[in-house]
């Protein structure tokens, strides 16, 4: 048999036109991004008055029965970030993480300064690692928004540290029965009527807990305050009616968190670039939404494949009668 | 070309006692990754939880099992009789390849012994293309062995069954077929959603459609591959006739591969990125030449009759896809300052020791099952 160009350039342009609908604007691709539920709850870090006192993290530990952590790491590797553990695992769930420049004079400079930052799960509108897992062991709390993960589901393949934009679940390789560990917004303290305990050990109110809408409405409002002004800033949760007078620092004016992906419950305010304290750069796509546009486009519900395979028994049957 | 028959010969020979040691040294290790974890054994870490086990033995390991796959394709759904006795051979390849690959996924999954909460219908997940793949690869195990199975009913002489089983066979041809169009493609969907942290060089909408064209090439490919090296090692005559009618197909496929890769990159303005220097870029072009060197030898028809050519293509074009693939899940992939993978020495000792395991076993089947066409002067 010999490939006749004609068929070989119909092949090659068929797969232009292939090309051509797939490079249809992402968007006409992807489902729609999912909102936020009404009642969802959030954390917002003003890395501004954070002190460093690393009392939240100590916190979350307690509340979560999680074991201290001593990270081995040559001194070279934690000279800019002076924290032990270095980095969020499967025992440290919220980390006090230190950005140093140069001299480190100032709090809150890029250059020659020095800032905080609070990482933990950003808690996602529309989150990767729910959509990835192929278990329902990662779920959105349909009313608060809380991600949630559940052991006697998960089947650990590790796709939600795959998909994950923020790094945040952890896998506890050491073990033969291990785990993902990662924040749960201190879910087992809501039924009692608690709130995270980063949030309720923070005192200075660089990290409080409140309704998702109403952080981000104070964020805002912080960006609009002028620096070296006095400002009241609430502790704890953002409707405690306890709140501490603090001086104003010089905000980068971005709300990190409310566009990110789809928009994070989590939300953080510095007078550093977010860059350089760690975060990264993401654009307001959620990944999850372009993912499973593609598989649903593609399956149809299962309509597709049902029709399809349809054809290919009837193809299939013809050919094996004609062996016989 | 007469009916497929058994080699016959002796089954402990050299080269199976090698495969073989190399199969036992595998299981030891992966015993103590059952005891200790998988940090005891693997290089993996937090930043890359997937390394050479999803890599190489689920993601290329599936696309090398593509045969049985490709073939089926041609000769039932496109009704190609005449490359009837390539099928057998590349069914038991691939009935290896994914059950290894299978295998593979219940040590790498570090909750094995809930694994079946896939299957429960209150934890499947939709939306997850995890899912997906993981559903499709489990069914399609068991399709790969009933299509099999025709050639152990011949060996037990169950006449009666292989009639009824040849009768409903064409259900199963079908959805041998379709499983592995949703799945290949899917295999490669799975990267979509870990968005920035995969390099545009390989981030595209269209990683499904790709996977899936390079997956049916990679299975022509290995058809021609395992038929020329059985040929060579059972000292059987090589079919080149049969084999350079089927290398015809393979250049439209990577015509229409290469027309999508780099129309995507065009389009999305990523091509620069391939020439910014950087093992990315240079594992992009090394993945794209071998593509290349297939499409170049086998658009001619003299190279399709030259049995040294024809080999020279299936390897290189194995080998696009499989760096493709490396690419896709490991080169290409970032999670971040301060993570790196390499994978460790027992980590890549077990994946070897199941390729092992593959080949000791295929030699078994062909010595012991009807498999290959009995060739007239043996």
């Amino acid at each position: 048999m010999d490939i006749k160009r004609r068929d070989f350039l119909k092949v090659v342009a068929g797969s232009g036109l292939l090309l051509a609908a797939g490079e249809s604007p992402a968007g006409a691709i992807a489902r729609p991004p999912r909102t936020m539920p009404d009642e969802a709850v959030g954390l917002m870090y003003d890395s501004t008055i954070c002190v460093g006192c690393k009392v939240c993290q100590k916190a979350c530990k307690v509340s979560n029965n999680m074991p201290p952590e001593h990270t081995q790491r040559p001194p070279e590797m934690i000279d800019a970030l002076w924290d032990n553990p270095a980095d969020l695992s499967e025992y440290t769930l919220n980390i006090i993480k230190a950005y140093k420049n140069g001299n480190a004079e100032v709090k809150n400079r890029e250059d020659n300064g020095f800032a905080f930052i609070q990482r933990h799960c950003m808690h996602c509108v529309d989150p990767a690692c729910v959509s990835a897992c192929p278990v329902s062991a990662l779920q959105k709390n349909p009313k608060t928004g809380v991600v949630t993960y559940s052991k006697n589901a998960c089947i650990g393949c590790r796709y939600c540290q795959m998909a994950c934009p923020f790094g945040i679940p952890k896998f506890e390789w050491d073990k033969a029965f291990p785990q993902i560990r990662k924040c749960q917004f201190c879910d087992h303290k809501f039924a009692e009527g608690g709130y995270p305990a980063c949030a309720q050990s923070c005192p200075t109110g660089a990290t409080i807990f409140g309704p998702a809408r109403d952080l981000l409405a104070e964020a805002k409002k912080r960006l609009t305050l002028k620096a070296d002004s006095y400002y009241d800033y609430p502790v704890q949760r953002i409707d405690s009616g306890n709140r501490v007078k603090q001086k104003v620092a010089s905000y980068v004016t971005r709300v990190y968190g409310e566009k990110e992906v789809g928009g994070t419950q989590f939300i953080m305010l510095a007078g550093v670039p977010f860059g350089r304290l760690g975060l990264p750069d993401l654009g307001d796509r959620p990944d999850a939404a372009l993912s499973e546009g593609i598989q649903h486009t593609l399956y149809k519900g299962m309509i597709a494949p049902a029709a399809v395979l349809a054809g290919l028994m009837y193809a299939a049957y013809r050919s094996t009668k004609n062996d016989k | 070309m007469s009916e497929p028959r058994p080699l016959g010969g002796k089954i402990v020979t050299v080269p199976f006692l090698f495969f073989s040691a190399l199969a036992v040294l595998a299981v030891i290790l992966i015993i103590k990754r059952f005891f200790l974890g998988l940090g005891a054994v693997t290089n993996l870490s937090d930043g890359y939880p997937w390394g050479i086990w999803i890599a190489y033995d689920v993601v290329v390991g599936t696309a090398i099992a593509c045969g049985g796959y490709a073939m089926a394709l041609l000769v039932y759904i496109f009704n190609k009789g005449e490359f009837h006795p390539l099928v057998r051979p590349a069914l038991l390849a691939s009935a290896f390849g994914y059950t290894l690959a299978g295998v593979s996924i219940f040590f790498d999954v570090g909750r094995y012994w809930q694994a079946y909460n896939l299957f429960l219908p209150w934890y499947s997940q939709l939306n997850s293309v995890m899912f997906e793949v993981a559903f499709c690869i489990t069914l399609y195990i068991f399709v790969l062995w009933i299509e099999f199975s025709p050639s152990v009913m011949e060996r037990l002489k169950a006449t009666g069954m292989k009639k009824t089983m040849d009768r409903i066979m064409f259900v199963f041809i079908a959805i041998g077929v379709l499983l592995p169009t949703m799945h290949q493609s899917s295999l490669g969907t799975l990267m979509v959603i870990t968005g920035k942290k995969l390099s545009p060089l390989w981030q595209t909408p269209l990683i499904p459609l790709l996977a899936l064209i390079s997956a049916i090439t990679m299975g022509y490919a290995i058809v021609i591959f395992e038929s020329i090296m059985s040929a060579v090692s059972f000292r059987r005559e090589i079919e080149t006739p049969i084999l350079s009618k089927l290398s015809a197909f393979i250049p439209p496929l990577i015509g229409a591969y290469l027309v999508v890769r780099f129309g995507d990159l065009v389009v999305r303005g990523s091509l620069g990125e391939a020439f910014s220097g950087g093992l990315k870029g240079i594992m992009f072009l090394i993945e794209n030449l071998l593509y290349v060197v297939p499409l170049v030898i086998l658009v001619s028809k003299d190279n399709r009759k030259s049995p040294q050519k024809l080999f020279i293509a299936a390897f290189s074009m194995l080998l696009a896809g499989a760096v493709y693939r490396f690419d896709l899940f490991l080169v290409g992939f970032n999670p971040g300052e301060g993570w790196h993978y390499f994978p460790s020495f027992s980590e890549t000792l077990i994946t070897v020791g199941l390729i092992s395991l593959e080949i000791a076993g295929y030699l078994y089947f062909v010595k012991k099952f009807p498999v290959l066409p009995g060739a007239e002067h043996a």
